[in-house]
C-alpha cells in the first residue's frame, strides 16, 4: 500500500494543475457564452426576439386603406391598381400611429414618375414608357395625369 | 385502503363519463381560440423574383434602406442592369445600387434586363458555416440572421457569401445583411421591398403555407436560383433567369 502511494505522489501536482485549468476553462466559458446558447441551434435564442422588436417604417397597404378607402377605390379602377400607397408616398407607419403628429409630404413628382416610366431598353417592352423630354416638354406629369388613376 | 376490482370499475367508469361530458361541452361551447402568436415551425420563408416584371425603378432599394436604416453607400438589396453582347459578354451596372433608378441604357441595341438581388437565405449557407462564434445562423423559419450583440466583426462571412450580400456596418462594426424584414414578416406584413415593388416583380413566399401562390407559381414557371453550382440551396427563385447572370 505504502509503495503505491509513494508512486502516486508525483502525479498529484499535475492533477491539481489540470483541475485548476479545467475550472478556469469552465469559468471563462460560463462568463462568455450567452445564456441559453444552443437551445434551438448554434445561436443565442434571444437574438430572434431582439430582431423582431425593431420598429417598422412602412405601415403596409391594408393599414392605409382603413382610413383612405376613397383613394383606394380610385386607384383600384386604374392602371396603378397594383401599386401600394407607400411605394409613392414613402414610409408612413408613424403617420398611421398618430395621423395628426406626422403629416405625410407630397411626393416629388418630377422624379417619382420618371423612375418608373422613363424609356429604357432594359424595361419590359409591355411596360408603358415615355421619353419625358419629348412627351411633356418639361411639364410635370400630374398637370395632365391624375396619379391615382393615370388615364387621361 | 384495499381497492377491489368492482370499486376500480365504478370509479373508472364515472371518471370516463365525466371526461366525455367535459370534452363534448368544450366542443359545443367552442374550444379556446387558436393562439395568435407567431410560430417559427409553421413557416419557411423565401422570395420569388420575376425578371420580366422588374422595371429598375429602385423602389425596393429605397424602401429597404429606410425600413432598416441601411447606412449610405451600403445595400441589403440592390438592382443590376445586364446588357448582353451577342457572344454572351455582359455589361453590368448598378449606379449606387439603383437607389435612384437607372440612367438611360448605355447599349440600347443589346439584350437587356434588370436583376434585383438580395440575400438568398440559403439552407446550406456558407456564411453560417464559417462564423466562428455562432453569431450568424438560419432561424427555424428559414431566415439567415445576424446576432449583432454577439458578432465579432471578423468578416469571415462577408468573404464566404457567394452573392456579396453582407457588409460590415460602419457604425456598429458588426456584420449587417438582409433580414427578410424579420420584424415585419413575423407580424403578418410583407417585406419593405415587396410592399413597395410597383409591378409585383418581388414576392415574399412561405413554402410551408399550402395556400401560398408560390406552389402554383413553381408548378407553371421555369425558375432558377443564382449560382446553383455553389449548392447553397438558395430560397430566392428567379423566373426566366438568363445564363449570363452571376
Amino acid at each position: 500500500m505504502r509503495r503505491i502511494l509513494r508512486d502516486w505522489a508525483h502525479l498529484i501536482r499535475p492533477a491539481l494543475v489540470l483541475m485548476a485549468g479545467l475550472a478556469l476553462f469552465l469559468a471563462v466559458r460560463a462568463a462568455v457564452v450567452p445564456k441559453g446558447f444552443g437551445k434551438y441551434g448554434h445561436y443565442r435564442p434571444g437574438a430572434l426576439e431582439m430582431i423582431r422588436q425593431k420598429p417598422i417604417a412602412y405601415a403596409g397597404q391594408d393599414t392605409c386603406i382603413m382610413c383612405h378607402d376613397d383613394e383606394a377605390k380610385t386607384r383600384a379602377a386604374g392602371k396603378h391598381a397594383g401599386v401600394h400607397c407607400e411605394a409613392c408616398h414613402g414610409p408612413l407607419a408613424q403617420h398611421a400611429e398618430d395621423p395628426s403628429a406626422h403629416k405625410p409630404q407630397l411626393p416629388d413628382v418630377a422624379n417619382l414618375c420618371r423612375r418608373c416610366h422613363e424609356k429604357d431598353a432594359a424595361k419590359p417592352a409591355t411596360f408603358p414608357q415615355v421619353v419625358t423630354a419629348e412627351h411633356s416638354g418639361g411639364q410635370l406629369c400630374n398637370t395632365c395625369h391624375q396619379p391615382h388613376n393615370p388615364h387621361l | 385502503m384495499e381497492i377491489s376490482r368492482r370499486d376500480l370499475f365504478h370509479v373508472g367508469g364515472k371518471l370516463l363519463i365525466l371526461a366525455s361530458v367535459g370534452a363534448t361541452l368544450e366542443q359545443i361551447t367552442g374550444a379556446a381560440p387558436p393562439s395568435e402568436a407567431y410560430r417559427t415551425a409553421d413557416h419557411w420563408w423565401g422570395m420569388l423574383l420575376d425578371i420580366d416584371k422588374c422595371i429598375g425603378c429602385g423602389n425596393c432599394v429605397r424602401a429597404c434602406s429606410k425600413e432598416n436604416n441601411v447606412p449610405e453607400g451600403y445595400f441589403r438589396t440592390w438592382v443590376e442592369r445586364y446588357q448582353i453582347e451577342e457572344n454572351g459578354q455582359p455589361h453590368v451596372d448598378s449606379p449606387n445600387g439603383a437607389i435612384e433608378g437607372f440612367p438611360p441604357a448605355t447599349h440600347p441595341d443589346l439584350k437587356s434586363f434588370f436583376v434585383p438581388k438580395l440575400c438568398n437565405h440559403c439552407v446550406d449557407s456558407p456564411c453560417v458555416q464559417v462564423c466562428p462564434v455562432g453569431a450568424t445562423f438560419i432561424s427555424p423559419d428559414g431566415v439567415v440572421l445576424v446576432d449583432e450583440t454577439y458578432c465579432l466583426g471578423c468578416r469571415y462571412c462577408v468573404q464566404a457569401c457567394p452573392y456579396g450580400c453582407r457588409y460590415l456596418h460602419p457604425a456598429k462594426d458588426t456584420v449587417d445583411k438582409c433580414t427578410l424584414c424579420y420584424h415585419r414578416i413575423t407580424q403578418g406584413l410583407t417585406t419593405a421591398c415587396c410592399e413597395n415593388c410597383p409591378t409585383g416583380a418581388r414576392q415574399l413566399v412561405d413554402f410551408k403555407n399550402p395556400q401560398d401562390p408560390v406552389h402554383e407559381f413553381l408548378r407553371h414557371n421555369k425558375v432558377q436560383v443564382l449560382k446553383p453550382y455553389m449548392a447553397t440551396q438558395a430560397k430566392v427563385y428567379y423566373k426566366d433567369l438568363d445564363g449570363a447572370v452571376r
